[in-house]
């Protein structure tokens, strides 16, 4: 089957829809249209960048072109990370928790699915590891920076809970236990809401957009679940291991909440 | 001259003390403070509000940096793991705080005899913690801290939000505890009259520093 292939005009006629809900979200003065609009013109300049890249990539294979755009992509991960937190750990180690534990978890079960469970050939082969990648990492970033949101601005508001129970005896890992399994588990909701939805109240992206390139509806359904199994991983792997990174960081060698580590979004 | 507060105590220098504080600087340019309380010594602390009082009892208890030396029977806080110095140094803060749903939750153990002390029934243990007064709250934080067994009591003023009864109670329990245990204690209190009821020595901190206060 061929894919029917979508002109600018048809991109334009798409558009209408954003501008209509810009303009309405104006008219009730929610301050919300310039953000919008912002948003919808930055993803078009980014996915045709992206386009770009990967029309370059797919054309010169090569193990160094694939890693470096990846590195690329784990950096400005970490960065949209660190952004989308209201209260975060401030300096380089703020930056490397997040960015270190979404490399631990999406690269992992990246390569882990590209050379045992597709298997191309080369196991980098870019038609396969850059979009793998991409949608394990988004995730990853997304339950990340919940997770770790959760954490701080709990850490703060819970600051005399933790104190208190540090006084009783207890140590850094047990007087933030309960907090650190809230943001755990709030970095998680999102992926269980989803694969529970799949297919009864959502068709997935991915899958969807195999099937209007053409796909067999069960070769798509096949790649949908691994993508939602890989994702799963990613998203448990790295969340746990910002939640576990960043609540050590609260506290020093003392056992002392040290709330001054954290420095303000605004 | 009068005594300096820092002055160890010749017992102090000896190392029979249970808590000493050595050249103490704390938050907020607090200190140096310079201090010993003997076992079974209550030494109340007063000062205006700012002065640093709550800041000193964090510092001893090790919940904020510092420096200069806390010492316990001669051992510096630092050669101790933390949790177990704030089981043996136990802070009781002016607001204390409640995690769980129900009392009995938040204890590990508990002596009935001691709820009935502060006038408790045993059945309080199974309260919710929203059913609490302030007051009730007070009393039993610190009744909490005392399952620790530890042996240096840091009070925040721990009788602020109680009536006279349930202020006399608190005063006799922490009598018999520091009696009964040896334990020093470090009382901080705006109350003039309690300060001479339950101390044997009374220091005033101002712009972080111990003066002497009246005598008692």
């Amino acid at each position: 089957m061929n894919v029917l292939s979508l002109s600018v005009f048809d991109l334009m006629l798409a558009s209408l829809g954003v501008i209509a809900v810009a303009a309405l979200t104006w008219i009730l003065r929610l301050g919300l249209a310039r953000g919008l609009l912002i948003a919808a013109l930055r993803s078009c300049v980014q996915l045709l960048l992206v386009g770009l890249v990967l029309r370059a990539l797919f054309a010169n294979a090569s193990f160094s072109w694939v890693a470096l755009l990846s590195v690329l992509m784990l950096l400005l991960a970490g960065r949209e990370v660190r952004a989308r937190q209201e209260r975060r750990l401030g300096g380089w180690r703020g930056y490397s928790i997040g960015t270190s534990s979404m490399f631990v978890s999406s690269f992992v079960v990246t390569v882990v699915a590209l050379g045992i469970i597709i298997g191309p050939d080369p196991w980098y082969t870019p038609r396969y590891a850059i979009p793998l990648l991409g949608m394990v990492l988004g995730n990853t970033m997304t339950g990340v920076a919940l997770a770790l949101d959760r954490l701080m601005q709990s850490a703060w508001d819970k600051r005399a809970v933790i104190e208190q129970r540090l006084l009783l005896g207890e140590d850094r890992a047990s007087a933030i236990g309960d907090i650190a399994r809230e943001s755990t588990r709030s970095g998680l909701i999102p992926i269980i809401n989803s694969m529970a939805a799949a297919g009864i109240v959502s068709l997935p992206g991915m899958m969807t957009g195999q099937v209007l390139a053409g796909s067999a509806p069960f070769d798509a359904v096949r790649y949908q679940i691994l993508i939602m199994f890989l994702i799963a991983s990613g998203t448990g792997l790295g969340t746990l291991c910002a939640v576990t990174l960043a609540s050590r960081r609260l506290f020093d060698k003392r056992h002392r909440l040290r709330l001054d580590r954290l420095e303000s979004a605004g | 001259m009068r005594p300096d507060p820092g002055t160890p105590h010749p017992a102090t220098a000896s190392g029979r003390s249970t808590l000493r504080l050595e050249n103490l600087r704390f938050r907020n340019h607090g200190g140096p403070v310079d201090l010993a309380v003997e076992p079974g010594e209550c030494v109340t602390l007063t000062g205006i509000s700012g002065s640093g009082k709550t800041l000193l009892l964090r510092a001893i208890a090790d919940l904020d940096p510092h420096n200069g030396g806390v010492l316990l029977d001669g051992v510096d806080c630092t050669s101790i793991r933390a949790p177990e110095w704030r089981r043996r140094v136990g802070l009781l803060p002016a607001d204390s705080q409640w995690w769980r749903d129900s009392v009995g939750e938040h204890f590990r153990e508990l002596d009935s005899s001691w709820l009935a002390r502060l006038g408790f029934e045993e059945d309080t243990l199974r309260w919710p913690v929203v059913r609490l007064s302030t007051g009730e709250r007070q009393r039993l934080a610190l009744l909490r801290l005392l399952m620790n067994h530890p042996q240096v009591l840091l009070l925040d003023e721990p009788t602020a939000n109680l009536d006279l009864a349930s202020t006399e109670r608190v005063e006799q329990l922490l009598h018999d505890y520091r009696t009964e245990m040896d334990a020093s204690v470090l009382w901080v209190t705006h109350d003039s009259a309690q300060a001479g009821r339950v101390g044997s020595r009374r220091l005033v901190l101002e712009n972080g520093r111990l003066t002497p206060g009246h005598p008692q």
